[in-house]
Parts: structure tokens; C-alpha cells; sequence
């Protein structure tokens, strides 16, 4: 089993990969759209990367879509109403990714900040969650 | 005028590769034809983006297969270009295009450009490695903005079609 300085060392080299950063800017905090610019076809691309950086022959790593990165946000009234998130939306999310902190957009709640709250520590709790329920 | 970087698609397995050819042509108008520092004339050469062009469209091909082209297949990322030199007038350009991964929203491809070096005797000829491009699709009608587009699969136009059916692959066309 993998620990987490194994996991974010993995993860680092998807973000080279994936983004083109540069090794000293993919620190733990690091958000990825407003710090690592990542748009969203690269999200696809951080996933498919992740897969094969993380899969083995016996054990498979594969990511379903929207368990990584939250999507169809805009098109649950109940979730989002005037560009913010609802109660309802804000709970629905930290309870689909527990492993997004979700407390710098809070406040505010615009969705369209909701990509900036998943940084790089997002990726690697999201990896070892899913490597220790496997 | 077709908007085509490929010639003829010389190799498909489906799901898998596909394999195209391209000449360059002398009359091309999109050659390079560089001075260097004392004013003399370079020899002409594709420009790069026009080789990208048509590995995304072999690799487009491709992807657009792999699902029965039922989506609309675009290209929304150059994951990696890479040239060791420039191909110029005479050459024989082969793309070869392997699928990495496939699924809903997109695709993704890794992809071999390889320039002919004709062999001794015909049918000896070898091919040199002189880049590498891989490259992201997107489907465009599962994007993440929940953006709409017109039903008609106008990504895979009849320009595509002419090449399948040249390539005796006309039964993939929907």
C-alpha cells in the first residue's frame, strides 16, 4: 500500500504531465485552476493520468465521472439558484467529495469558484481514499 | 476544397490504431520557405501545426470509430508535440495513432509521425521517427458546461467519408 508522500509524489508527476507545471509549484495547497491554470479538458486528462499512474494488473484504479471533480452543477435548481450554491448544494457536495475543502467558497458560494476549492491535497486525499477502500 | 492533412488512411484496427499517409507536395501553399542570415533561400518545410492538424485528424478518425460516431469528436488539447526536424518537399509523412483511453466525455491519443526513407530495393523502404504528438478529444456534447449543439454530427463531414470509403471502410460510416 501506498502511503501519502509515495501518493503525492505520483500525483505531482500526472500535474507535470498533465498541466506542464513546473515541480515547485505543485505544493499541497496549490488550487488547480487558479494557481496551476488548469481548464477543464485537463481535468479529463488529470483523471485518464491518474488511472494509469495508480491502476496495477490485479487491481484496476478507475475513476467514475464526476467522482473526482463536481459536475452538472448548473442544471439542479436545487443546488444552485442565481450563479451561488444552495444549502442543499453546498452539503451535497462535501458529502459527494469529502475529499475537497470546501471552506475558502463558503462564503461567497459563486459556482463558478467551485473548481478553486479542489487542489492538489484534494487529489491526493481523493487517492488514498480510494486506494484504502479498495 | 477539403480541409484535409491526411491522403490516405493505409492501416485501421478498430479501437486501436489507425495509420495514415501524407505527402508533401511542392504545391502546397502552406510551406515554410525560410531565408537564413546572408538572404539565402531554405528549403521549403511543413510547418509543424499542419503535421499536428493531420494527426488529429487520423487520431479523430479514429476515436470518432470507436464510438460508431455517435458523438461529435473535437480536438481540445495538444497533450505533447514534439519534432526531432523539419519534414520538407518530397517526403513521405505516415501518422500513426493508437487510443490510450476512451470514455464518455473524450478520449485521449498517443501518436508516431514518421517520415519514409525509401530502402534499396522496393519494398525495403524503412520509416524514421521525427516526432511525437499526443492529443485530447472531447465530446463535445458531454461538456461541462451543458452547452447545446445541433443533432447533425458536423464534425465528421463527407471529407471524412471520402476517406473511409477510399480506405475500403465505408461499412464504419453510419
Amino acid at each position: 500500500m501506498l502511503n501519502r508522500d509515495e501518493i503525492y509524489e505520483r500525483v505531482k508527476e500526472v500535474l507535470e504531465d498533465a498541466l506542464g507545471a513546473d515541480e515547485e509549484d505543485i505544493t499541497m495547497g496549490a488550487s488547480l485552476t487558479k494557481d496551476l491554470e488548469a481548464e477543464s479538458i485537463d481535468f479529463l486528462d488529470i483523471v485518464f493520468r491518474l488511472e494509469k499512474a495508480f491502476s496495477t494488473p490485479e487491481k484496476p484504479f478507475k475513476i467514475s465521472q464526476g467522482e473526482l471533480f463536481p459536475e452538472n452543477l448548473m442544471e439542479n435548481a436545487e443546488w444552485v439558484q442565481d450563479g451561488r450554491l444552495t444549502d442543499a448544494g453546498l452539503e451535497m457536495l462535501r458529502e459527494r467529495m469529502p475529499h475537497v475543502d470546501f471552506s475558502s467558497i463558503e462564503n461567497e458560494r459563486e459556482v463558478t469558484q467551485v473548481a478553486d476549492a479542489l487542489t492538489v491535497a484534494s487529489i491526493v486525499d481523493f487517492v488514498a481514499r480510494k486506494l484504502d477502500s479498495a | 476544397m477539403r480541409w484535409l492533412w491526411i491522403d490516405k488512411i493505409i492501416d485501421f484496427e478498430e479501437g486501436k490504431v489507425l495509420r495514415a499517409i501524407k505527402a508533401v507536395t511542392p504545391g502546397e501553399e502552406q510551406l515554410h520557405q525560410p531565408f537564413d542570415a546572408d538572404d539565402n533561400r531554405l528549403p521549403a518545410t511543413m510547418p509543424a501545426p499542419f503535421v499536428i492538424e493531420g494527426m488529429a485528424q487520423a487520431a479523430g478518425i479514429l476515436v470518432g470509430t470507436a464510438t460508431k460516431f455517435s458523438e461529435k469528436v473535437v480536438l481540445a488539447k495538444i497533450t505533447k508535440a514534439t519534432f526531432e526536424r523539419e519534414i520538407g518537399v518530397g517526403e513521405l509523412i505516415r501518422f500513426s495513432a493508437e487510443l490510450d483511453r476512451l470514455d464518455d466525455q473524450g478520449a485521449s491519443t498517443h501518436g508516431l509521425i514518421d517520415v519514409r526513407r525509401r530502402g534499396p530495393q522496393p519494398g525495403a523502404d524503412q520509416w524514421e521517427r521525427v516526432g511525437i504528438v499526443d492529443l485530447m478529444f472531447g465530446h463535445l456534447d458531454r461538456n461541462m458546461a451543458g452547452l447545446e449543439f445541433p443533432d447533425e454530427n458536423f464534425v465528421f463531414s463527407d471529407n471524412f467519408a471520402f476517406l473511409l470509403e477510399d480506405a475500403g471502410l465505408a461499412y464504419l460510416l453510419p
